[in-house]
């Protein structure tokens, strides 16, 4: 009899939880900021291994350019920028976990489109990558475009923007092909190495990590020039929590405006001393931006002393020194011609 | 026993309602009912708190989804489907091959598995050891890497340029097995009615011969007659309609083949790594079944000159069949759940294009609610179905 108790009690405590749990999962402005202060840590949803956005190093460190922006996160709540425990989430996984509240934010390759706004209950932080449908094929089929690939067998992962997007670009075309649609990335990169799959498409800026890291010979293998679709990613946070949101944005265009305004990882102690208002603003000098944010007023200071500016993340991960080395194209400030636009920080 | 009479107890009421307490059927009621009430009422709480936060939450539900076009393709579809269809008919493609890779998935653990567990019980010692040595090894890896070794084996098969021909029939090579089919025409419908026929003729020769036997004691061997009348009857309906013999041979082109007919490398690797691990449990189910008939009915067949042939077809099998069907059932059932591994190796079935559904529309509850379902009618009825032949095959009690 006391053993169907502990069983009864158990199973009633589980119900309990599961919808304590559920309604924990809502969001109210301000909710998250003090959850994340009390745990003492950011839940951050990434990509499981994606080379040059987020993998596991050698020493099972995470690393890569979304990693560090849960670092510059953790930056500017903790002044600690190691304050991040990763969750590695498959695409499937990661929508789920947002909304239930398993993680904080995500910074996992999502591309921000109107559905997953309003649908999903998301809301986007500005895109802090601009990349598109990219294809990967083998050297000797001689394929040098996209128009070449009529009737061809192509690996892609379920569920992905990928998926839609190649079935609008081969529509336009009046082309066919065969979807060959595997979850499991190493699954998935293996079909297309043993030849199963004609080509591999994925983001373009995933891809030359792909070439780089899993294929026996990447001098075999090209990349299609061109980008087909627009697959702006950026970090996606619940609805309902304004301030958590606005904290998550902010943290974006700071990397942006400290690159703008020549404030980077090296010279930032010394930009501390500028009498550039703007410049003193940034570094939380003068004004109160971070307590208007929830958080110290040197936020931004530490998120670029830790992890750095946009371009000290973007070279650390795809500079030309790296495996995966990417040309910034779009990924540039708006002074020079790209997309990035950081918002005053007035 | 008068004395018990309510009537005269003095407090009848009283006295019926503690009856009623202490009753065994009434006891047993109320339990069920609570039972039911709790179980209802926890469901109702829980979808409750799920329809309440996601909308809270401005996450999308219910099930108009399904009406909205998907847009996205899929590589092996049984019924016309194409990126501007709507989500519910995409689903429906995954259902169709899910029930296609079990249907060829269970024919194949059958038929291995029935072999398997007959040479099991064998006399001859080096086939009894090769069957007990696969039954170990398959039914002792798991079954995903089956599928992902099978994956694997496929996949590493030669390029479609290199692909090896089967005797001009066709090709096998890393985008599947390609072979010559005959071009459609009307006469096939008719071909398969005269099978279907011929088929159900063999069945009644073959119930004349039993009867025959009964009666007599004579046996007619019916083996011959019935595979005439099976191939024989669509030969003659081919021949009928003037022989067509258009055949539609596959040949390279592009980045494959065209013409014949494909049987994709996933949809192979797929079945073969679920049945292989199936035919393993199957073997055991059958060699139990063989083993629980008595001796003495084996011995007796033996004692009468019965050739080993029937002793297996008219002594063993009918009594072992009862044992076997009922946990064979199971594996039917369980071989049809394996094949939601699709998703490790790209097969489109229900579970890989629902997944698809589910990360485009965010709906996860009800995609994962669609899924539950079919699974859960698909296995019912496979259970009633073998229901049905386990009453067939059981001894009847006169």
């Amino acid at each position: 009899m006391t053993i169907l108790k502990a069983v009864i009690r158990s199973v009633l405590a589980g119900v309990v939880a599961g919808a304590l749990g559920a309604s924990a999962a809502q969001a109210n402005s301000g909710d998250t900021l003090a959850a994340v202060k009390a745990r003492g840590e950011v839940l951050c949803g990434v990509h499981p291994a994606r080379h040059g956005f987020a993998a596991p190093d050698s020493q099972g460190k995470w690393s890569g350019f979304e990693v560090d922006f849960c670092h510059a996160v953790a930056a500017a709540i903790f002044g600690d920028a190691s304050k991040v425990r990763f969750v590695a989430l498959s695409s499937q996984q990661r929508f789920p976990a947002i909304q239930s509240g398993e993680v904080d934010v995500l910074a996992r390759n999502v591309t921000a489109t109107l559905s997953r706004d309003t649908a999903l209950g998301l809301n986007f932080s500005p895109p802090i990558f601009y990349t598109g449908t990219g294809f990967l094929v083998r050297k000797d089929d001689g394929i040098t475009k996209v128009e070449d690939l009529d009737g061809a067998a192509i690996c892609m992962a379920p569920g992905s923007t990928t998926e839609r997007n190649v079935a609008q670009i081969f529509a336009a075309r009046g082309m066919k092909y065969t979807p060959v649609v595997i979850e499991n990335n190493k699954q998935l990169v293996d079909a297309y190495v043993t030849g199963r799959c004609d080509a591999l498409t994925k983001d373009k800026a995933a891809l030359p990590g792909v070439r780089a890291v899993d294929t026996e010979n990447p001098a075999d293998h090209v990349l299609l020039p061109g980008i087909y679709s627009k697959e702006p990613l950026a970090m996606a946070v619940r609805q309902g929590d304004d301030q958590w949101y606005d904290l998550i944005k902010w943290v974006v265009y700071a990397t942006f405006n400290a690159e703008e305004m020549g404030v980077g990882q090296a010279n930032v102690d010394e930009m501390k001393a500028s009498t550039d208002p703007d410049v003193q603003t940034l570094l939380g000098v003068i004004g109160d931006n971070g307590t208007k944010l929830g958080v110290g007023n040197t936020w931004a200071y530490d998120i670029v002393k830790q992890v750095g500016n946009y371009k000290d993340i973007y070279m650390r991960h795809f500079g030309p020194d790296s495996p995966v080395a990417l040309d910034r194209d779009q990924n540039v400030l708006w002074t020079e011609g790209g997309l990035l636009y950081g918002l005053p920080m007035q | 026993m008068i004395d018990a009479t309510p009537a005269r107890d003095g407090q009848p009421s009283a006295r019926r309602s503690k009856d009623l307490l202490y009753s065994e059927g009434f006891r047993a009621a109320a339990y069920q009912i609570a039972l039911a009430a709790a179980v209802v009422f926890v469901g109702l709480f829980l979808y409750q708190n799920v329809v309440e936060n996601l909308q809270r939450q401005n996450i999308a539900t219910g099930f108009g989804f399904l009406r909205e076009v998907s847009q996205f393709e899929i590589g092996e579809t049984l019924i016309n489907y194409s990126a501007r269809d709507t989500y519910a008919r995409a689903l429906l493609v995954g259902l169709l091959n899910t029930l296609s890779v079990s249907a060829a998935g269970i024919v194949l653990a059958t038929i291995i598995g029935f072999s398997v567990g007959i040479a099991r019980v064998s006399n001859n010692w080096l086939l009894q050891r090769i069957a007990t040595g696969y039954v170990e090894i398959v039914r002792n890896v798991p079954v995903i890497l089956q599928v992902i070794f099978w994956a694997a084996v496929t996949r590493n098969l030669p390029a479609p340029r290199q692909a090896l021909e089967l005797w001009g029939l066709g090709f096998l090579s890393n985008r599947g097995l390609t072979f010559a089919t005959p071009v459609a025409d009307p006469a096939h419908g008719w071909m398969f009615l005269a099978l279907v026929a011929g088929i159900a003729l063999a069945g009644i020769g073959d119930r004349w011969a039993r009867r025959h036997r009964e009666a007599t004691g004579k046996h007619v061997d019916m083996l011959w007659p019935s595979l005439a009348v099976v191939i024989g009857l669509p030969l003659v309906v081919w021949l009928a309609f003037g022989a067509p013999h258009l055949i539609s041979f596959p040949e390279r082109k592009g980045f494959s083949f065209v013409g014949g007919y494909t049987i994709s490398p996933e949809f192979v690797a797929l079945m073969t790594g679920i049945s292989l691990y199936a035919s393993g449990f199957i073997a055991e189910i059958v060699r139990a079944g063989i083993e629980a008939t008595p001796k003495g009915q084996v011995e007796a067949a033996r004692s009468i000159a019965l050739r080993p042939r029937f002793i297996m077809r008219y002594v063993v099998l009918p009594q072992a069949l009862r044992v076997i069907v009922p946990p064979l059932t199971s594996q039917y059932v369980s071989l049809i759940k394996n094949s939601s591994i699709a998703v490790v190796v790209g097969y489109p079935d229900l579970v890989n294009i629902g997944n698809t559904v589910m990360n485009q529309t965010g709906q996860a509850v009800e995609a994962i609610a669609v899924m539950m379902t079919v699974y859960l009618i698909i296995s019912v009825v496979t259970s009633l179905l073998m229901n049905t032949y386990n009453r067939l095959v059981a001894i009847k009690e006169r």
